[in-house]
Parts: structure tokens; sequence; C-alpha cells
């Protein structure tokens, strides 16, 4: 997932799952998020108020298709955490229920609250 | 174009034989599902493991003729 890639798609995603702790891939905006799925993973994370950077795939249509290889995940939203690809919607709500979440990002020195 | 609740759990059971499979068609709209499959298949694997064997299950439809399909997985007690 983090050998270097030779398309240029893949060597943007690269650089914007590697230049933020937190990346969520999602269509629309945290603030107008454009699918319930997408809504659920910004509402996780603010719950548990971790600074993310978002990625609104509806503005770039490069990267709504090569985030799917790029992951060889075929939904959107998308969460990394440190250029780990974690899993998308469901899982994050599993991880969150279980406070595998929050014990996920005390792992990795991201503040967050539980 | 919608894809009917039957057709989802025969994909998902024709890749994983042992699997109990409950599909909740959340709207109404033969569009938007939630899928809980419970397999020993699951066993020893990662989240994103368990959820890629259900994914790959459904195939090309993921993401595109099947919108919306919230999954959760467990292993068998």
């Amino acid at each position: 997932m983090t050998d270097t890639p030779a398309d240029p798609v893949a060597q943007r995603i690269a650089d914007l799952v590697e230049g933020h702790d937190v990346v969520l891939f999602m269509k629309g905006t945290p603030l107008f998020p454009q699918c319930g799925f997408s809504s659920r993973a910004v509402a996780i994370l603010s719950h548990l108020d971790v600074p993310f950077h978002a990625v609104d795939v509806l503005q770039d249509a490069e990267i709504r298709q090569g985030i799917k290889a790029f992951s060889d995940w075929p939904t959107i939203p998308q969460l990394y955490v440190k250029g780990e690809f974690l899993g998308g919607s469901d899982i994050m709500m599993e991880m969150f229920e279980a406070g595998e979440l929050h014990a996920l990002m005390a792992e990795q020195g991201i503040a967050a609250k539980g | 174009m919608p894809m009917p609740a039957p057709q989802i759990e025969a994909l998902i059971r024709a890749a994983l034989p042992d699997a109990e499979v409950t599909i909740t068609d959340l709207a109404g709209d033969g569009d938007h599902y939630a899928a809980h499959v419970v397999s020993a298949a699951f066993a020893g694997k990662s989240r994103i493991a368990q959820h890629k064997l259900v994914y790959a299950a459904i195939g090309p439809a993921m993401g595109g003729e099947l919108h919306a399909l919230q999954v959760t997985t467990a292993i068998p007690n």
C-alpha cells in the first residue's frame, strides 16, 4: 500500500495520507457531507475531537477512482491514520463502539476525547 | 439500479457457504442495506480483511449498482 506508486494519482494520494496524521476521503465536506456514510465518519471523528484532513472526492474524479485502487477498497469514506488505511465507516463505527478507535489514536499520539 | 436483498444474500453465500447472513433494507427503497455476516472464514482476520471478503463476494456491483451497504461481521461462537 505504501510502495512507491508509479502513477501520478497514486502518488497524490500517498502524499495526502502521509502529509496528515488523520485523513478522511469523503463525499462532500465535513460541514456538508453528501452521503450518510461520510456523515457518520465525520460524526465519529468529531465526537473524538480528532483533527483530520478531509478530501472531498466529489471535487476530484481522479482521486475518487484512484483511492479505491490505492486501498483495494470499493467504497467511500475511507479513513487513514498515519498513512495506514483503517477502514470505511462501518469499521470506524465498530472500532468506536468498542473503544478501539480512541485507543488507536492514543497509541499513535493523536489527542482524542474519550 | 437497485439490487434485491435475496440477491445480495445469495452472492455472499456463494463465496462464504457457511455464512449466516442477515440483510436489512434500511430505507425501504431497495438501495440502502445493512448486512450482518457471521462466518468462520473471518476467524483470525482483521476487520479490513473480513469486510474485504464480503465486498469481494458482492463483486463489482459494490459501490456501483449497489450504492449503500452497511457491513458488520462476526465470527460464530
